[in-house]
């Protein structure tokens, strides 16, 4: 097994102790009316993936997608269960974020590298492909502010697939970039998962994560309704949304 | 360890490029303001004490110099390093690193800068007609001290200003008092007994001391001073080392 969840839960805290000031803290531990929440974002999911495995995670917002990823990424550590994942992750979760308006995209595509835990040659080697694929080859010494919302998608795309992660997880990117970019950056998914990379994709399409995952994954308010062979779910899940 | 060093070497080296690239806009002019800087600040003091503190100290202006560039680096590599967490929520909220590596590259570039005014500093030394002994290389001992103080240092600003979004301007206040505090540009002798030993309890003043009592008097410094500023950098590094542990999952909610 590549990935193995075992229970997971993952307590998130809100509440006041976010953007305050030492002043304010004191202020509201006098006075008791400082409070913190927990909740489990995450509650008791099992499951795991083998080599070529293509998971889908579906659900609605605050399904805790995004927390379970940190935690297969290791950003986050599980209350209680445990993640074991076998090979190197590429994660940058919400790819397209992250990167330094200031510098250029030669810098940032390098420093994102690097993030991944690439070596410099490495890069060096790569640096050509990554940029032809991302059919930004006039904009590399451009500082990266000056690219548009598709661009840097693009960008961030490129430098997750084409470093041959042996896990690759693809958080809310392909659906953004224009029709053309999209069936390529799918051609090239698929390519990856011919390899025997496995693939986690979080997305907002129950078409694209019908057509490309074997697996899927379904989420609401933290439990796991369902995982398993990617019809049945996506079926099942279908008929959720629509008798909403 | 070396596993890991070697695993984030690269990522290291791109974080210090980026942060000289951001610090100093690609111009050759940045660089020159971040040197000329200090040397504005030390003219300016010079111009003023001289004449109130400076008659009855011979290299006066060596002596406000040598408190100038350890406090000055001090102040710099601390407060760069407050925000090295905060500004760089964005990344490691997404991927997994290593979080003291931003506060590492923050502090190289004021280690550079700090290895420049240091060089600016011997040649005003050597101008004003200091005498260069052997004993110059004992400044390795408090400079590495030194670094590993504001490393320290860094790491608990850092988290401090991760939990309270005040402590920019608490260490305002703070670093203000710190900088009279550390006689900078007066002498101590005109204290009790008592207060002297009291300055030692300012790790800064301590370092300062150090640095004068080798260039100015060319003396090796008492074994209590020596102690002190391995006592005060392992003291901080290792507060905000057991900080960036017992937290490491716990930024996340904060950002």
């Amino acid at each position: 097994m590549v990935v193995e969840l075992q229970h997971v839960s993952i307590r998130y805290m809100v509440g006041d102790f976010k953007d305050i000031g030492l002043k304010d803290y004191i202020i509201r531990k006098l006075k008791g009316t400082f409070t913190v929440n927990e909740f489990l974002a995450v509650d008791d999911v099992t499951f795991s993936l083998e080599k070529g495995d293509l998971l889908g995670i579906v659900g609605t917002n605050g399904a805790g997608k995004s927390t379970l990823l940190k935690a297969i990424t290791g950003i986050m550590r599980p209350t209680e269960g445990y993640v074991k994942v076998t090979g190197n992750i590429a994660a940058f979760l919400e790819l397209a974020s992250g990167f330094d308006g200031d510098l250029t995209v030669r810098e940032n595509t390098y420093l994102r590298g690097a993030m991944l835990g690439y070596t410099h040659e490495f890069m060096d080697e790569m640096y050509e492909e990554i940029i032809a694929f991302s059919e930004l080859e006039e904009f590399q010494d451009r500082p990266f502010k000056h690219l548009s919302s598709g661009m840097k998608s693009r960008i961030a795309f490129s430098i997750a697939c084409l470093v041959n992660p042996d896990i690759l997880i693809l958080d809310e990117v392909l659906s953004v970039g224009d029709g053309a970019f999209r069936k390529k950056s799918e051609a090239k998914m698929k390519e990856i998962i011919g390899q025997g990379a496995t693939t986690i994709l979080v997305s907002h399409s129950l078409e694209q994560v019908r057509n490309m995952c074997n697996k899927v994954l379904w989420l609401d308010k933290g439990k796991q309704i369902a995982f398993g062979e990617a019809k049945e779910v996506c079926d099942q899940y279908q008929r959720y949304i629509s008798k909403k | 360890m070396i596993e890991k060093l070697k695993k984030y070497k690269f990522l290291f080296e791109e974080l210090v490029k980026r942060d000289f690239k951001k610090k100093y806009k690609r111009t050759v002019l940045g660089m020159l303001w971040s040197l000329l800087s200090p040397l504005l600040t030390l003219a300016v003091m010079s111009l003023v004490f001289t004449n109130l503190f400076g008659r009855t100290t011979v290299h006066y202006t060596i002596y406000l110099f040598a408190g100038n560039i350890v406090f000055a680096y001090f102040r710099e590599a601390t407060y760069t390093g407050m925000s090295s967490l905060v500004a760089n929520a964005s990344i490691f909220t997404k991927v997994n690193v290593p979080k003291y590596i931003f506060l590492l590259s923050q502090n190289v570039s004021s280690f550079i800068n700090f290895c420049l005014t240091l060089l600016i500093f011997f040649l005003f030394a050597a101008f004003d007609g200091v005498a260069f002994t052997w004993k110059f290389i004992l400044l390795i001992y408090p400079i590495a001290c030194l670094v590993i103080f504001n490393l320290g240092i860094g790491l608990i600003l850092s988290a401090l200003f991760v939990f309270y979004k005040d402590t920019q301007y608490l260490y305002d206040i703070f670093i203000m008092l710190l900088m009279y505090l550390s006689a900078i540009f007066y002498k101590v002798d005109t204290f009790s007994m008592t207060a002297q030993q009291l300055f030692m309890l300012n790790p800064i003043y301590v370092y300062i001391t150090y640095f004068r009592s080798i260039v100015l008097d060319s003396a090796i410094p008492s074994l209590s001073i020596q102690i002190l500023c391995v006592v005060y950098a392992l003291a901080a590094i290792l507060l905000g080392g057991w900080i960036y542990k017992k937290y490491n999952y716990k930024f996340l909610y904060y950002l």
